[in-house]
């Protein structure tokens, strides 16, 4: 089974996101902020990562930098989730390195419509 | 709704757009059509059937529009994308290097994230196709998703579809929260609004027909005649793309399956096995 960390600093986008990723055959696990997320990285590398934009601590942006320089860290797919929807924010997380951009508020299809272009589903 | 009324609907939904409504969905007739009715001052559905029985024109092109199905998105399914690209593209391209001239039809274009899919998918193959001229034709029943096509606006939701972000990027422009696709693409497309009970001959001859997910509204005699049709439209080397679901099986013989790639249909060769 394929994992997917999950990293929102709101509980209901959280549960939200479990809920569509485990229908995709998902192990999820949690994180609410960048640097919780980078710990649990560490301990078990993902092969895939729903990252929000904005969260305290340390956020999407500087969490994703410092995951590709994790042992391992160029591997797991990460895709954006953010209410930030103009073509600077899009054009900024695919030069960090994700790999794809999801715009809240999102569905299952659409979920699973990125998890397949990135080759996950 | 009384029988009466949705037996006259059925049979005057199909008179006009070959759509099939079985009795299981009547409750699709109804969901579309009060909406409809309250938009147009009808109490009740009764009293937008007895319009449409006076002969209200344009409340009968109404009502095939609401009939419609207009579900869509960029790339949708991605295998038959991937297969015109990596193995009917090539092919064509060496069989036309003479002519270096494309034609493809969209046979239910709705809202036009199919034909922009495939414009942008060629516009990716740069420098192979320079030179060449493609045309795409977009086409469907719908004359209100024809005229979305042609804007080539789209909501958020709608270019997440299916549609990558690098693409997203590369030919489309956001618009506050709406994004439209890139007048360069808008150009290489014709929309035209096109009934599937017409005669196909005046659109000429294809090298590549898309007609996916628009089969299975119709009845079985319905499909095999439109599915004949298409056949007699498709360049002897050309192909057809039916959706994930649909089969060509005892729908006559003008079309058969790809010896190898799922979901292309060929046109049956002419007069070779028929004979036999």
């Amino acid at each position: 089974m394929k994992h997917c960390l999950v990293v929102d600093d709101s509980a209901v986008i959280r549960k939200v996101a479990r809920r569509i990723l485990e229908a995709l055959a998902f192990e999820v696990s949690e994180a609410e902020d960048g640097a919780q997320a980078l710990a649990k990285c560490q301990e078990a590398m993902p092969e895939a990562v729903l990252l929000d934009w904005n969260m305290p601590v340390m956020d999407g942006y500087e969490f994703l930098k410092a995951l590709r320089q994790l042992p391992g860290g160029d591997r797991p797919k990460v895709i954006f989730c953010t209410t930030e929807n103009d073509v600077a924010h899009i054009a900024k997380a695919l030069q960090a390195g994700a790999d794809e951009y999801i715009m809240k508020p999102f569905d299952k299809d659409i979920v699973e419509a990125k998890f397949q272009e990135v080759g996950l589903v | 709704m009384t029988d009466a009324d949705f037996d006259y609907l059925c049979t005057f939904v199909r008179a006009r757009s070959g759509l099939a409504l079985t009795p299981e969905k009547r409750y699709l007739l109804e969901s579309r059509l009060q909406p409809l009715g309250r938009k147009r001052g009808f109490e009740t559905l009764e009293a937008l059937v007895r319009a449409l029985r006076a002969g209200d024109a344009e409340l009968e092109r109404a009502v095939v529009e609401a009939m419609t199905t207009n579900e869509t998105f960029f790339f949708r399914d991605k295998t038959p994308f991937d297969t015109l690209r990596n193995d009917i593209l090539p092919r064509l391209l060496e069989a036309r290097a003479s002519t270096r001239a494309l034609r493809i039809w969209c046979a239910a274009a709705s809202t036009g994230q199919e034909p922009y899919s495939l414009a942008m998918m060629l516009d990716q193959m740069g420098e192979r196709l320079a030179g060449w001229r493609i045309e795409i034709l977009g086409t469907d029943l719908s004359t209100q998703a024809l005229e979305r096509a042609r804007a080539g606006l789209y909501s958020q939701f709608e270019v997440q579809r299916g549609l990558p972000v690098q693409l997203l990027l590369r030919y489309f422009t956001q618009t506050g929260d709406s994004w439209q696709i890139a007048p360069e693409l808008r150009q290489r497309i014709t929309f035209r609004p096109f009934n599937l009970m017409r005669d196909f001959s005046p659109l000429g001859t294809f090298d590549i027909v898309f007609c996916r997910n628009v089969l299975l509204y119709f009845d079985m005699a319905m499909k095999a005649d439109i599915l004949a049709r298409i056949g007699r439209q498709i360049a002897p080397d050309g192909c057809l793309f039916l959706g994930a679901a649909e089969t060509v099986i005892g729908l006559g013989d003008e079309v058969e399956m790809h010896p190898t790639l799922r979901g292309v249909y060929v046109p049956r060769r002419r007069g070779a096995t028929r004979a036999a």
